[in-house]
């Protein structure tokens, strides 16, 4: 009962303010149409968040990816992550914290064009393993690696 | 001046594009220490890139990418002259873009 309340509300808001924005002139079609994954951001459960993106958490270890991060990050507001994969056919691949508050930091849809690889810089708040996700034949492939934090970079 | 800045380097037959854009990326976390009152959140939602026209990549994020985000990406089948356009949308519907000739 009260969950359907909380997924009612949800949808009202999120396709109220999409409709605000398009009337507003602020977003092409193409963008509506690509949304942002709003129920898989945000403070929840990293099962919840994986689960609110692809319909499923359930991972299979792979060694066909690669996670480049420091061991130990000194500064949490700028930790450094590549993940590259040999996996074929990638869809998406997905970087999270699995520790975080808010665990799926970023996620990447990508085309054939695409090759298995994506590098940026994330804010860490506290030392966690790093969860690299990616989509590929339907299934989602995953490796993790620990990223000890000195010093804490989310709130302040 | 454009907030973005995208280097696109050909490889074999592979465009290595390196781009930086400039935004303050808040969480909504942070507090401003004079006043003590909440920044509010301010963060890139989602980064499109298209190649020669094709959008070959969607990024969604979340104010965990840092500030100043850095992003890098491989386009496969790319070769010197190819046009790379990143875009960029945050949560108060402001947006950018840029386009650059591959190298």
């Amino acid at each position: 009962m009260n969950m359907k309340r909380r997924v009612f509300l949800k949808g009202t808001l999120a396709s109220g303010a999409v409709a605000v924005a398009v009337g507003a002139g602020l977003l092409t079609s193409g963008q509506v149409l690509a949304s942002w994954p709003e129920s898989a951001f945000g403070n929840r459960p990293f099962n919840d968040a994986l689960s609110n993106l692809h319909g499923s958490a359930d991972l299979s270890d792979s060694d066909a990816i690669e996670i480049e991060a420091p061991d130990i990050a000194e500064n949490g507001m700028v930790v450094p992550i590549t993940i590259r994969t040999s996996l074929s056919n990638v869809e998406s691949i997905d970087l999270l914290v699995a520790e975080g508050n808010s665990p799926l930091t970023s996620s990447y849809q990508m085309t054939p064009a695409v090759a298995g690889f994506i590098s940026t810089r994330i804010k860490m708040g506290q030392s966690s393993d790093v969860v690299a996700v990616v989509k590929s034949g339907g299934k989602l492939h995953s490796a993790r690696r620990e990223v000890k934090v000195t010093v804490g970079g989310c709130g302040g | 001046m454009s907030t973005i800045r995208i280097r696109a380097r050909v490889q074999g037959d592979v465009a290595e594009v390196r781009s930086l854009i400039r935004h303050p990326m808040e969480t909504g976390l942070r507090k401003n220490k004079k006043t003590g009152n909440a920044i509010p959140a301010h963060f890139i939602k989602q980064v499109n890139c298209e190649h020669n026209g094709n959008k070959v990549m969607t990024a969604n994020w979340s104010a965990a990418i840092s500030t100043n985000p850095y992003l890098a990406f491989d386009i496969k089948g790319a070769k010197s002259g190819d046009t790379v356009k990143i875009s960029w949308t945050d949560n108060e519907g402001k947006s950018d873009s840029a386009e650059v000739n591959v190298g």
